[in-house]
Order: C-alpha cells, then structure tokens, then sequence
C-alpha cells in the first residue's frame, strides 16, 4: 500500500523517508559480557562488576542468554541470522563508557534482513505493508550521567553500562508518522511476544533513533537527520511530523539540509542540533581481540527456533480462522499478555466470537475503568469462560451478564455461585411475563393508540417497561415475541 | 646453610620437601636479596611481608604433609599482573597507587600453588619497550657489565626487564613475565636466564593489564628451562573469564621434559640472517644448529617468507589495539585525575598528558592514527591479511620441521640511552621474536653462551601451536650443551 501522507510546502508536497533505528535492551539477568544484574530502578553503581567498571586487565565474555534472544528475535522477523559474527569496538571517550570503547557489530552483525508487517488499518487486511530490517546488531549500554548531584561535578552511574542491547535498523521503508508509529507498535509487539525485550519505552527499555529526510515524490532520496533516543511511539510520530515540516521550510526558503544528529525536546516537541557532521567521531571501529567471533551451531539456532511462541500475525489469523472478526483479532492480538489472557479464555471453552466480543467490550471496558490490564486482572479466564457459558445457555441475558461480571470484579467470585446465591437467573416464563405485559399495555393504553397508529419506536418503550417489571430478569427475545404477539392483536 | 639465593626452583623444592631447608629460610634469604639488589632499580613493590607469610604456610603444609607443587617458592610478579591488595601500576604513572580489589588469574593460580609473593616488578611502561627505559619508576639496571673495563649500565631488556634482571641477580628463583612481541624472550636472552612465552591462550590474559590483546602472552622466567616447565604448568589453564583462553588439559611438561631428540627436524629459516646482526650471534646460531644435532635432531632449510614484513605489522596491529586498549585510563574512575580547566575533554587530555610517558603516547598515536577512517585499510586491514601469511609461513614449515631455531634478539644487552633516541632501532630488537608473538606459536630463549664482551647470548626456539613440549625439550637439549652457568659479578 502507498502512503499519501504529504507535507504541503510552498513548492508543492513533499514526501516524507522514515528509517528507524531502534534500540532494544535484551531480556537477561546478566549484562551482556559480565555477570552483573540489570534490574531497572536500582540504587546508583550497585550492579556494575570489575568488567562494566573497565578496570585494568578486565575482560569481557560473551553471555549467550543475550546472543540467544537476539537470534530468536530475528527468527521472529523472518531474518537471516548470520553463523559467524563478530564484535567491533566503537572507540570514543565519554564519562560514561568505562572502557572508551563500545562493543558493538558492525561489520558482521547477527542478524541480517528481515522484515515486519504492520497494518496502517487494522480492520484491512489489505492495508499491510512490509518494512523492511536491514540488521540487527547486539551491543553495550552505556552508563548515565547524573549532573544534579553536586554543585561542580557531574556523577556517573554505571549500572547500565554494559547491558545487552539489540539495534534493530529498519530500511527506508517508512513514508509516514502513522507507518512508522504501527512499525514501533508491531516491533515492540514482536519482541514481547518473543520475550526478549520487555519493551518498557517509559523505563528506557526501547528507545529509536528517527532518520528523516523528505523529497518531491518519487524523486531522489534527500538528505537525512537522525534524531536520537526518542522514548515512544507518539514522539516517534511527532519527531517525523516536526523534522519533515522543518526540512521542507529550510528547503523551500533555499537552504540545504545537513546531515546531523538531532535531538527531540518533548516540552516544545521541537528538535534540534546535537552535533553537526563535521564534528562527527571517527570510530576506529576494529574487531575486538579480546572476544573470539561468534559462531553458532545447529543446535543452539534448533533451540532458539523450536523455543519461539506463536508470533502476533499467527495469532490474528488463527483468531480470525475461529470467525473473530479481523478488528477484534487484531486488537487481541496487539499486547501480548492480551493475547495470552484470551488463548486461555478459549482453552477452557469459551466460544471464540462471543468471546472476543465480550473481551474486546466488556473486559476492556473494565480493566480500563479499574487502571488494570490482562497482568494483573481481577478475574481468570476460567471465570470469564464460565460467565460466557452461562450466556450461551441462556442462563443470563446480556444484561444479567453485566450486572453478574460487576459482582465478579468486586468479590472475585464466580458467575455460577453469583446467580445462584443473588437469583440472578433469566427467566422465559411466559406466563409471568404476559402478566407484566398485560398490566404494562393496560396502563399505558395511549401509547399502544400510537403504536398501532404507526408510531414503531415505542416498541422499545415497551420493550423496556417490562423488562424493569421483571427486575432485568426475563429473557428479553421471550419480551420481544410476546409484546409483538399482544401488540398485533 | 647453602646459598638459596643460587638455586633453581626445582632444587629449591626438592631441598625443601627433603628437610634441607625451611620455606621460611628461603623466603628471607630472598626477601633479604631484594634489599641488598635495589640498586638495580627491579622492584616498584617489595612485599616481604607476603613472601614469609606464604613460607610459613608451606613450612605448616610441609609438616601436614599437604605440599603444593610450589609450596616455599617465593616469586616476582611482573608489575603487568593485578595483585589483590597491592599496588599495581603497569609501569605508569597513570596508574600509581592502584591496589586492585582482585588477583589476576596467572598470579592467583601461583598463590594457590603455595608460591609466595616477593615484590612486584619494575617494566616498561604498559610494556612498550625494549629496554626497560619506558617505566615510570626508571630504568632497571642490568646486573651484567661489560667486560671492557667500562662501567656503563646495561639494560636488561624489556618489557619484563625487572623480572630479568632479579632472575639474573638472584633476588628470585622465578618471576613472571608477559610477551607481546618478545618481552619474555628478549630480557631472558639478556641477562643470561631461560623464559617461554606459551601459545597464545594457554595462560589467562584476567587481571593482566592490556598491552595488546590479540598478542598478549604470560609466562615465566627463570633459570632453568625446567624451572620454566614447572612455572608455566602452574600458570596454564582455561579460565572461562577470558574468551580468547584455551580450553585445553594442562600438559605434565616437567615430567615429559627430555633432550633426546631423535627424529626430530629443526628448521633453519633463511630469512632471519638479516644484515648487521654481529658475526657473534650467527656462530652462537649455529653452534645452536650443532647442539641440537648432536642431541639427535636433523637440521632442515626452511623458509618463511614474509619474516621482514613482520615487524611493521607488529607496529600496526600493538600499537592499534593498545590505543583502544588504554582508552579506559581516563581519570574518571580509578588512578590518576589532573582536573582540566573546564570541560571533561580538558580532564581527559591532562589526566592522559600527565599519565602516559612518551613511549607510550608515541603508540597511541600510531594505533589512533592506522585505525582511522581513510587509513583503515591501508594500514589495519593489510596488517592483519600480512598476519595471516605469517601465520601460514609458519604452518608451512612445520609441515617439514618440529621446531626452528634462530637468535633470540640481534644483539647483546644494550647500553641505558643508546636506543631511547632511536624508536626504531629500538624496535629492531624484537626483529626475531615477533613473527612467533604473531602467529601465536609457543617460542622460548634459553642461554647459548656470552659474547665478545661477556654478555649473554640467547638462542630461540619456535614451536607448533600447543607443542610448548616440544619447544622445552628443544631448549633443553641446549641448555644441557651450551653448560651456560655464566653469573654477573656481584657489584650492587
């Protein structure tokens, strides 16, 4: 599919060129060349080994946890994972890299091409499009500075230094905020499903470095800018919206666009210069000598492959094949702990399209009322499954169903001792209910005047005034049949 | 009692598990030569403390009959390795005063084996040079003299120029050194003593500062090429905290040390007779040639072609690794800080002015200067492709020899400031050591005999990948020949 997404400049529009790089901090209890913890939030330099430090003679080894979740997420994305790869050092001094290098693969990384599939529409299948990944390389976290900490000096804080990351570079692939929004949405969505990135973006987990350029439609590629560490997926957007606009306007006014890293500034949701092209570092990039390359044996990628769950587009179409409809599928299957909660909904019977609904709905509705979600919900798919049963069997109406699922959230208890302890079952009496339709037609006898004059609306009226007489009990298809059979007399 | 300070490792050992003498007796002797041999400027640590504190234990196993293989052997640990708790500075002033919380894997294993501690040992700095000139804390003096009646102060070598020269002067029975393109090998051949630099990844490069990485070796001196065996046997071993270590048994190199070598061939390489290398050090090579035959040993031509090359592409790849390799010495977290005027680029550039000495600074700047964009290739690229021909030079050859055998080093011990002023000539020396240090291969200097001027000689020995076996009993079947038993005349 084709964006139309266009910047309308003084010289007409203009096309917008998205790459991303995004940064994904792996899922592992050890850094990824020393033993160190890598838990977030904890106090400053309290997990940082001899290694992360960089003290003299230290040398780094590499932690296969990490390399196997990087492997395992570009089987998930369809990629070529390289056999042989090797660790660069990427050579810069700065306070927060203990050893004044980087490790990082730049010249053979572990991953090769791949490629996502993002929905720009996620009730049309046919508004797929495939991104492209150019790579993913595993690398080290630096550490933190911290410069409110005493009047004249900044601190370092090295627990980060030396956490395992997964930079995952898309191609040029993106032509618009929304495609490149779905890209960060369906990546991230990808590496949980996977389980090697929690893809926290608040705690810093996974962060991109935008790459925007803008040209005459179809034209050549222009010049691009990166912009670094933007922490989620609105930024994302607002980054591209802002960078476009204002490379077009430098354009249209005659300047020239430079190649520069940028940076994005929430508050004013502005970006700009972090450092020119100019006073770009030269790397030194070399292999590392301390670090063999990496080899992989058909083992380990047997492993990794044989141990990755089914992956978002999977789901959706198993969903979708269990005649859920493709907008719920889709939103069951965005956050992997959704999707989870629901395949557990199903495995203990609850049918699919009801299910869906009542999830998309219901569950939804609750959960956000109460500031939950599928982690931490206050009923099981066990439950649900139950309260759905009893829907099915006709046991409670809909509204039954509502007034039941409140009681559950409130007490945890389950829908069967509900309607037995509280009454709560519907009832197809029709001897019960013509009574209240008798009294109700009678008293309201204007109204049925109205009806029969042509005034259909009031059937609803009706409708309501007995299913009220009967305390929301009765079986409202049971209302609906009688009320017509009494009212066409 | 007998003059400990004169014995070997292995008759240390023996005297000591016979009852002859106590680890406590040994450990003061030395302890007390140490002392007595400061004018040679060996040790930036002594630590006679730990040196009796290890005797005591080894006298207490001795009695529980709980010995270890080093059990009352008292060392010198090169200043390069980490030592828990003791200064450890490399050499460098950058690092002056660093006590790290931990002990480097090599040394540790010698702690474990019950060896004592007796100081740590002066070196070039960061183990740039040849001559022992580079250190922060000056130059070691060589115990050995000229015989010309001149007093001038030789070098010992370097970089393991303090380990050298306490061997030499007796204030050790062993140290440890490091070897990175032929600074085990070179110091050895200087002072008159035998050292082995094992195949690259047999000794853990833990807790070993970083010269260069990929070329970085340990190993021990001493004066024997048994006292060597029984060192190197207790250093070996795969440690998981480094990649690059061989996850290999440790050979019983002492128990299989034998001079008969029958059916073996050693390789002569035309390439390392180079111009003006003295008339002297091609005799003693082919009395070497002579020895080795008589011990059984058939000489063989052979050629490794791309010998000259080696050197410039020793320069290359050290120097490119250590400029990265020394990136961490920045004054932020441990060792010296000189605080800038006003930004971290300024406390960057004083701390690492102040730290470094020149020699050092000479090669950061040529690894910064081959790693760069635009000469990366040119410079890196090629030296590692010349590597792998060096490499396959030697894989080539020993596909029709055991071992080879050339000089140690293209002259005697040198004169304190001969060479400071020439880098290249300095760097000449290593000429015969370095295609081995690049090829990884276990190579070893072991005494010929004294020259002109009653200086030490060493003759080299080049052997396969793991095949340290091969290359002792090489030096062995010489050391057995040459009787080298030459002594510096006491003078500090």
């Amino acid at each position: 599919m084709v964006s139309d997404y266009r910047i309308s400049g003084a010289t007409g529009e203009w096309e917008v060129v998205i790459g991303l790089e995004v940064h994904a901090q792996v899922t592992s209890n050890a850094k990824l060349f020393s033993g160190a913890a890598t838990s977030f939030g904890a106090e400053p330099n309290t997990q940082v080994s001899l290694v992360d430090a960089a003290m003299p003679g230290m040398l780094p080894v590499p932690n296969a946890e990490c390399i196997r979740q990087a492997v395992r997420t570009g089987m998930a994305i369809g990629a070529q994972i390289n056999r042989w790869s090797r660790f660069d050092r990427k050579n810069y001094f700065y306070a927060d890299l203990p050893q004044g290098y980087q490790l990082s693969q730049l010249y053979f990384p572990l991953v090769g091409e791949g490629e996502v599939t993002v929905l720009l529409d996620e009730k049309d299948e046919a508004s797929a499009k495939s991104i492209g990944v150019e790579r993913i390389h595993v690398e080290q976290d630096a550490g933190k500075l911290m410069h409110d900490q005493h009047p004249t000096m900044s601190f370092v804080d090295l627990n980060r230094s030396g956490v395992a990351l997964m930079e995952i570079v898309s191609k040029p692939d993106m032509r618009s905020p929304a495609e490149a929004g779905a890209y960060v949405r369906k990546l991230r969505a990808i590496l949980r499903y996977v389980g090697s990135c929690d893809g926290n973006m608040e705690e810093g987990s996974m962060r991109a470095d935008v790459n925007v350029s803008v040209r005459k439609p179809g034209g050549e590629l222009g010049t691009r800018t990166e912009t670094k560490n933007v922490n989620s997926v609105r930024f994302v957007m607002a980054v591209i919206e802002h960078e476009a606009r204002r490379q077009v306007e430098v354009i249209e006014e005659g300047g020239t666009i430079v190649q520069e890293t940028r940076l994005f500034d929430p508050d004013k949701g502005v970006t700009r210069t972090l450092r020119s092209k100019e006073d770009a570092h030269d790397y030194r990039y070399f292999p590392d000598p301390d670090l063999l390359p990496l080899e992989l044996d058909d083992a380990f990628l047997a492993e990794c492959r044989a141990s990755l769950p089914e992956l978002p587009d999977a789901k959706r179409k198993r969903f979708e094949g269990l005649g859920i409809g493709a907008y719920n599928a889709s939103i069951l299957t965005a956050e992997v702990e959704t999707a989870r909660w629901f395949d557990a909904l199903l495995d203990a019977g609850a049918p699919p399209a009801q299910a869906a609904n009542w999830v998309a709905s219901e569950l939804f509705g609750a959960l956000n009322r109460l500031g939950r979600d599928c982690t931490n919900c206050p009923i099981s798919p066990g439950q649900a499954a139950q309260l759905l049963g009893l829907v099915a069997d006709k046991t409670l109406s809909g509204s039954l169903a509502k007034q039941v699922f409140e009681i559950m959230l409130d007490t945890g208890e389950d829908a069967g001792k509900i309607v037995e302890e509280r009454g709560l079952r519907q009832t197809s009496d029709t001897g019960a209910i013509d009574a209240q339709i008798d009294s109700i037609l009678a008293a309201n006898a204007d109204k049925v005047q109205q009806y029969k004059a042509g005034k259909e609306a009031l059937f609803g009226f009706f409708v309501g005034q007995t299913m009220k007489a009967m305390q929301g009990k009765a079986n409202p298809q049971v209302i609906n049949e009688r009320l017509r059979a009494r009212l066409a007399e | 009692m007998t003059d400990v300070t004169s014995m070997t490792i292995a008759e240390l050992r023996d005297g000591f598990r016979a009852g002859e003498f106590s680890a406590r007796e040994i450990a003061e002797d030395y302890n007390a030569a140490v002392v007595a041999g400061r004018a040679l400027n060996a040790w930036t640590v002594e630590t006679p403390e730990l040196a009796l504190a290890a005797a005591d234990a080894a006298d207490a196993a001795r009695g529980a009959d709980a010995l270890k293989p080093l059990s009352g052997i008292p060392l010198g640990i090169k200043d390069l390795f980490a030592t828990e708790g003791v200064d450890s500075t490399a050499g460098s002033n950058i690092l002056k005063g660093f006590k790290p919380p931990y002990e480097s894997t090599v040394s540790g294993k010698l702690k474990q084996a019950g060896a004592g501690m007796l100081g740590k040992l002066n070196m070039d700095e960061f183990a740039m040079g040849s001559s022992n000139e580079t250190s922060a804390y000056g130059p070691v003096i060589s115990p050995w003299k000229r015989s010309d009646g001149g007093n001038s102060a030789l070098t010992p070598g370097g970089s393991s120029g303090g380990s050298a020269a306490a061997v030499a002067a007796g204030m050790a029975p062993g140290v440890t050194g490091t070897d990175t393109g032929g600074s085990i090998r070179q110091p050895a051949a200087f002072v008159g003593i035998s050292g082995i630099k094992p195949t690259y990844g047999r000794c853990s490069r833990w807790g070993i500062v970083a010269f260069a990485s990929s070329l970085d070796q340990a190993g021990p001196m001493a004066r024997t090429v048994r006292d060597c065996a029984i060192m190197l046997e207790v250093m070996s071993g795969f440690d998981p905290k480094d990649a690059t270590s061989l996850d290999l048994p440790v050979p019983k190199w002492e128990a299989g040390l034998s001079s008969d070598l029958k059916g073996k061939r050693v390789g002569i390489p035309t390439e390392y007779r180079i111009d003006g290398v003295p008339a002297e050090i091609d005799v003693l090579w082919e009395q070497g040639v002579e020895w080795l035959r008589d011990a059984g040993a058939e000489p063989v031509r052979i050629s490794l072609p791309h010998t000259a090359y080696a050197l410039p592409t020793y320069y290359i790849i050290a120097p490119a690794e250590a400029s990265s390799n020394l990136a961490r010495y920045d004054g932020v977290r441990y060792g010296m800080r000189e605080m800038g005027v006003k930004s971290l680029d300024d406390m960057y550039a004083a701390t690492r002015a102040a730290g470094f000495g020149a020699e050092v600074k000479r090669r950061i700047m040529i690894g910064t200067y081959v790693l760069s964009a635009g000469f990366y290739d040119a410079y890196f690229t090629k030296a590692q492709k010349v590597r792998t021909l060096i490499k396959r030079d030697f894989t080539e050859a020993f596909e029709r020899c055991d071992f080879i055998l050339t000089p140690t080093a293209p002259s005697a011990a040198f004169g304190i400031g001969e060479k400071m002023s020439d880098p290249l000539a300095m760097y000449l020396n290593d000429v015969f050591a370095v295609p081995a240090s690049l090829a990884g291969l276990p190579a070893m200097s072991v005494p010929g005999g004294l020259d002109g001027q009653g200086l030490p000689l060493g003759l080299h020995l080049i052997g396969r990948e793991l095949d340290e076996q091969g290359v002792l009993n090489a030096a062995l079947a010489i050391e057995e020949r040459a009787g080298f038993t030459a002594r510096a005349e006491k003078w500090w």
